[in-house]
């Protein structure tokens, strides 16, 4: 890099370093802090801990209740995944590839659904969750969710599907295959990348899901990660340090799934996004 | 959707090797048999469509149609609504200052967003277009927060700004700027502020890496071309980027609002609506209403009217400034398929 281009890109560098300090400093802050004993936090808030405690995250990791709440959350998130892939790829292989009468007014229905805030919603669905006697079980939780993730699910289904050329349908339908075959032997199986993404984006909005499981979870039985977190905060409001060890560990999971899934994350909302 | 989509027509009834004719020839044939098979073709197509509509119908549909019943009645939420009080809830709406203030503080909210958080995540997107070294890492960097739970995220900042001892205070007084913190979540005056940071700290890496898509598929000849225009880099910005991006902004700006209008989670986990009030949002209030105080026809009332505000933004919006881009994406079907 010859010295005129390091003079020119030098204010761009300090602008990113900046911005990238402001959202990595409360992260780095919170893992640090939780290395810390409370009474240590309060005499070296930003230091390096001096000297390590590794108690916080050992007493987390070794009770049964973090895990629980883990479990819970990975359950429910792979719960909604399934049902909202398997009722939504149909939907959008009909909306994609048959032209039918009222297509244009279901579609929209389900377009309008990506726009309107779940606490609309939220009132009259608990007191219908509560006469079917779903309230503090995980399907009055993974249900809903699954059905608010229609529209986005549909969409982006719908987009892939109609990339398919029409000549490989002709050829299914040569070799004797009808429509449902065509979708199950060819479309879904090429749709794999696509059904990757929704599947991402669904076990997202599931994990981080905070409204429905406060509604639905009376009892701690099936309380979710951010529930999780919320009453943590409550009931050791006073050992701070703690209190940061939990948020670490709490955050661990949702950020290694996107080191892990960024370009299906990242790629769904940009399409979602675009297409919706 | 052209041809294919009649392919199925010649399915024979409940059979899946029906022959299908691929191309859009008329089905040759009694018009008795065409109309069985168009019946036929019907049926399997919304037949697929069941599932996703049952489900979408009872659970969120019908919680929606039920909420604008209810908000008619005075009702505690057990057994069905019978008190009719006819419009009464609305007027009450209109009278509360605590849901005047909800709306006043959302529009405050959207203001702020697309005046501050988006122009900030089209500029940091401008800048990591470039050949940067190490733009990969301040891309992840910069949108993981987006993957954190509102609720984490809330608490993690109750935290972080909590009076005096929080780390932003300690910050700011090293800098010798304590003037400035002491307060964040805690006073009236400065909590919504400090909201809208904790939001632009989550959100704008998902509205940074929405634009960095729509830089990305504007073709680099049209950039190069106004180079060789002699265009300066403000000039190629105004003139060739930004218009080729008001597709992507577009839709940054809606997904913004209609977030702005459903903000719940980080309000409630870090404030509740406090301190008296002073960061209340719709849902909040909502919430209060509904489940705390058993109000559940003044709740369905709001409720009502959150649908109502995100229901004309939303037609608005695509009426107005949407529909260009969505053109041949949701309205228009025909010709983009197959």
């Amino acid at each position: 890099m010859s010295v005129r281009r390091k003079g020119r890109t030098l204010p761009l560098h300090v602008v990113l370093v900046a911005v990238g300090a402001v959202m990595a400093v409360p992260l780095l802050y919170a893992l640090l802090s939780g290395f810390k004993s409370t009474d240590q936090l309060s005499r070296n808030p930003v230091g390096l801990p001096k000297p390590w405690v590794f108690a916080n995250y050992g007493d987390i990791l070794g009770s049964g209740s973090f895990w629980r709440l883990a479990g819970n959350s990975t359950l429910i998130a792979v719960g909604t995944t399934v049902i909202v892939v398997a009722v939504s790829a149909p939907a959008a292989f009909s909306f994609a590839r048959f032209a039918f009468r009222g297509r244009e007014v279901l579609f929209t229905l389900f377009t309008m659904g990506l726009m309107f805030p779940f606490a609309v919603a939220a009132l009259p669905l608990f007191l219908l969750l509560r006469s079917m006697g779903l309230l503090d079980n995980p399907l009055g939780v993974i249900l809903p969710q699954a059905a608010f993730g229609l529209p986005m699910t549909i969409i982006v289904l719908r987009g892939f599907f109609r990339q398919i050329p029409g000549e490989l349908e002709e050829a299914a339908t040569l070799d004797g295959c009808g429509p449902l075959g065509f979708f199950w032997r060819v479309l879904l199986p090429m749709a794999r990348p696509a059904l990757g993404t929704v599947s991402v984006l669904a076990v997202v909005t599931s994990w981080n899901n905070f409204f429905l499981p406060l509604l639905v979870f009376t009892d701690s039985t099936w309380w979710t990660i951010p529930i999780g977190v919320q009453q943590f905060q409550g009931q050791y409001s006073a050992d701070t340090a703690r209190v940061f060890a939990y948020l670490v560990l709490a955050m661990v999971p949702a950020l290694a799934f996107y080191s892990v899934a960024e370009r299906q994350l990242v790629g769904g909302l940009t399409a979602g996004a675009t297409k919706g | 959707m052209t041809s294919t989509s009649l392919s199925d027509q010649r399915g024979e009834r409940g059979e899946r090797s029906g022959p299908g004719a691929v191309l859009p020839a008329p089905a040759a044939g009694a018009g008795r048999q065409r109309s069985r098979r168009r019946a036929l073709h019907w049926l399997t197509a919304v037949g697929l469509q069941l599932p996703a509509l049952v489900l979408f119908g009872v659970l969120v549909l019908l919680p929606i149609l039920f909420a604008l019943y209810a908000s008619f009645f005075r009702w505690g939420g057990f057994g069905m609504p019978s008190d009719y009080t006819g419009t009464d809830n609305f007027s009450r709406l209109l009278q509360d200052p605590v849901f005047l203030g909800d709306l006043w503080r959302m529009l405050l909210l959207v203001v702020l967003s697309l005046a501050l958080q988006l122009p900030f995540a089209l500029a940091m997107a401008v800048l990591l277009n470039q050949k940067v070294r190490g733009r990969a890492v301040y891309r992840m960097l910069f949108f993981a927060p987006y993957v954190l739970s509102e609720a984490i995220t809330g608490v993690l900042f109750s935290m972080i700004f909590a009076p005096d001892d929080g780390l932003a205070d300690h910050v700011l007084g090293a800098m010798g700027l304590g003037g400035l913190g002491g307060q964040w979540f805690a006073g009236t005056s400065t909590v919504l502020a400090t909201l809208f940071l904790v939001m632009t700290w989550k959100y704008f890496g998902f509205h940074m890496m929405l634009h960095l898509a729509g830089l990305q598929s504007i073709p680099a000849e049209l950039t190069e071309a106004a180079i060789v225009d002699g265009a300066n880099p403000w000039q190629r910005f105004r003139h060739v980027t930004l218009p080729l991006l008001a597709p992507t902004l577009r839709i940054s700006v809606f997904l913004s609002v209609i977030g702005s209008i459903q903000l719940f989670d980080l309000v409630w986990v870090v404030t509740a609506g406090g301190p008296d009030h002073h960061s209340e949002t719709m849902a909040v209030t909502l919430f209060q209403y509904g489940f705390k105080r058993y109000q559940v026809g003044y709740a369905s009332a709001i409720s009502v009217v959150m649908f109502a505000v995100s229901l004309v933004f939303a037609l608005a919006y695509q009426r107005f400034v949407l529909r260009r881009d969505l053109e041949g994406a949701t309205t228009n079907m025909r010709g983009a398929g197959a």
